[in-house]
């Protein structure tokens, strides 16, 4: 249980989430899915509340808060709105490097900007040929005095367009995972250009670009860590990283739980509410088992996040087990409402498209089954 | 300038709230309890009010029972300095004649009995009386200025804006003075994680009757002047009337809005 502090951040979160978010949701994904729309100003709001800085240290200008909290209240956000729970998420995998490999100076350039919410990352690992097989990326770094010059391709990007930085992840030398290296590069550096936002399934509010690097100079202070340990960085990073993805499954599966079994207490038929009929109750029963053990899985890795102990393969299983969950529930909620459930006039339908790149993103759930495989094996 | 703020806790107007069947008061058991909605706009003024003139202190009072405190820890997450919180179980029950009496010596005590601005929201979201502004103002001797949509603080004067159904009054008063604000008058601010933080290290006091120097016979149900009798819950609403369009649907409906006096 969080204490007194976390439990009162979490209840902000939700006054946020139903002042702010709530009352936005619907129609800020339903304008993204046609045109551009990006909920900057939501992202300013919990930037200001402080809630985009939660588990970094207090020196660093972040709350210190133990992961078991920041992961909560990337649920209550998820809950309320998908696209900006994975755009928390995503924000934290951007500082991540900075917070954790990062010189004392670098530090303190660059985090205060990241953890207040003036300034919003982007991401820069996956390549069109280059999506889970990190190691076979082709975008490089060429070191040309204090500079480096940056060339290559980066697919998949959120965020692309919008944010104030890009963490990218570049070759610096031919030696396959280990010639990667992670570079700031800000918004504003000359050569940087991005492609068209793709047209997705879902979670429109979360644009997403292809990100063009055409010899881009960025100094060689804005490299984090040493030449040659990127790919320790991001794997690194991606173990935190999916935690957020696992709470943000959770958090949109207890949203899509909370809309059925609302519905199941309105709808009438056959004289009284359907929940009251065992065939639906059950089905509400088997999501609420979905939910609570997804929640589990993720506690219980940030847990041992928290006490200093290796997590990397509760991470995969958090990961796989809440995204996992997420489908099943997100489908079974749009059941629950029957036809009202496949129109545009509930959110269920919205959420069901929303669980499905949970699955995908942040290492498919292959991806997951591979890395757990290999602890078994160990 | 130091302001009062004084606020209350009720239960959450987005719940079922209900009265306890054994002396009709509200039932705060079955609902949970929040700082009135209307009375954060008088912290967010209170607290632009002292940042924009680069000092002074809010004090937000609240007159309740334990779980009040929540009201006064609010305030102080969003920004208030210090809270004052009057708790003692006579008061169970009490009516606006005697919350403004409590409130008003608290206000005495709390501000060495010279207090430089009060202010308050223009009504609770439970009782909405919206009286006790000006009971305290006469109580406390003070200009009652209420309902402000628009509130500045002059060297000497408080200025506000009035919005009535027809015309906008501009209404000046001296300071020290009692101003009920509406919920036209600002946005308040979220409390933040620093906030939520910092309130934890701020000073509150509780005081009961005995510390303000009054009887509890002057206070609770006893000494209402008024009293609920009884109460029902609100009816569901009735089904509407269907007019099925038989070739004069719009007469009919016509017909319905004119009797409505919607036409």
């Amino acid at each position: 249980m969080p204490s007194d502090e976390g439990q009162d951040l979490i209840d902000l979160t939700r006054e946020i989430c139903a002042k702010e978010l709530r009352p936005k949701v619907d129609e800020a994904e339903r304008a993204a899915a046609t045109g551009e729309s990006f909920p900057t100003e939501v992202f300013r709001a919990l930037g200001a509340a402080g809630l985009l800085s939660l588990p970094q240290p207090e020196e660093h200008g972040g709350y210190g808060q133990p992961y078991e909290v920041y992961l909560q209240v990337v649920e209550e956000i998820a809950s309320a709105w998908m696209s900006v729970a994975v755009g928390v998420s995503v924000h934290s995998l951007t500082a991540y490097p900075v917070a954790t490999f990062g010189t004392p100076e670098q530090q303190a350039a660059l985090l205060p900007g990241m953890l207040s919410g003036d300034q919003l990352g982007a991401y820069c690992l996956s390549e069109p040929l280059a999506g889970s097989d990190i190691a076979s990326m082709t975008t490089r770094a060429t070191r040309d005095g204090d500079q480096y010059v940056i060339r290559g391709r980066k697919a998949w990007i959120s965020h692309a367009g919008h944010a104030d930085y890009y963490t990218t992840f570049a070759r610096t030398s031919d030696d396959g995972g280990k010639g990667l290296s992670c570079l700031v590069v800000p918004a504003d550096a000359e050569g940087l250009s991005f492609g068209a936002p793709e047209r997705k399934m879902g979670l429109h509010c979360d644009t997403v670009r292809e990100v063009m690097f055409d010899d881009v100079r960025v100094d060689a202070g804005r490299r984090i860590g040493d030449e040659g340990q990127g790919m320790a960085i991001a794997l690194s990073a991606l173990d935190a990283g999916r935690l957020g993805i696992a709470a943000a499954a959770t958090g949109l599966a207890q949203g899509a739980l909370d809309l059925a079994a609302g519905y199941a207490t309105e709808r009438r038929q056959f004289g009284r509410a359907i929940g009251e009929f065992q065939g639906l109750q059950f089905l509400l029963a088997d999501m609420e088992a979905a939910v609570t053990s997804a929640r589990a899985t993720y506690l219980h890795a940030a847990r041992l996040k928290d006490a200093g102990r290796a997590f990397s393969k509760e991470a995969a299983v958090a990961k796989l087990v809440a995204t996992d969950a997420a489908m099943k529930v997100t489908t079974d909620a749009v059941q629950a409402l029957g036809g009202a459930g496949y129109t545009q006039d509930f959110p269920a339908e919205r959420f069901l498209r929303e669980a499905k790149i949970t699955q995908i993103f942040e290492g498919t759930n292959q991806i997951q089954r591979m890395v757990i495989g290999r602890h078994v094996l160990r | 300038m130091n302001i009062v703020v004084c606020v209350k806790y009720v239960p959450d107007s987005q719940s079922e709230r209900t009265f306890q069947e054994s002396d009709n008061t509200v039932d705060r058991e079955a609902t949970d309890g929040l700082l009135s909605e209307l009375d954060e706009y008088a912290v967010e003024e209170a607290l632009k009010i002292v940042e924009a003139r680069g000092g002074g202190e809010v004090t937000v009072l609240t007159v309740g029972p334990a779980a009040a405190a929540d009201a006064i820890k609010k305030a102080l997450q969003m920004g208030a300095h210090r809270g004052v919180h009057v708790q003692d179980d006579a008061i169970h029950g009490s009516d606006a004649v005697a919350t403004s009496l409590v409130l008003a010596e608290a206000v005495k005590k709390a501000t060495d009995g010279s207090p430089e601005l009060v202010l308050t929201g223009m009504a609770s979201t439970d009782g909405t009386m919206g009286v006790v502004p000006a009971m305290m103002a006469e109580r406390l001797g003070l200009p009652q200025v209420t309902y402000a949509s628009e509130l500045t603080v002059g060297d000497g004067t408080v200025t506000i804006r009035r919005d009535g159904d027809t015309a906008s009054e501009t209404v000046e008063a001296s300071l020290p003075a009692l101003v009920s604000v509406t919920d036209q008058i600002n946005e308040p601010r979220y409390p933040s994680f620093k906030g939520i933080m910092a309130a934890k290290k701020k000073p509150v006091d509780t005081w009961s009757l005995a510390d303000l120097g009054l009887e509890a016979s002057q206070v609770g149900l006893d000494a209402a002047w008024t009293t609920v009798v009884t109460f029902a819950q609100r009816p569901p609403r009735a089904q509407g009337q269907i007019v099925t369009d038989e070739g004069e649907g719009g007469a009919k409906l016509a017909e319905f809005l004119s009797a409505q006096k919607f036409l």
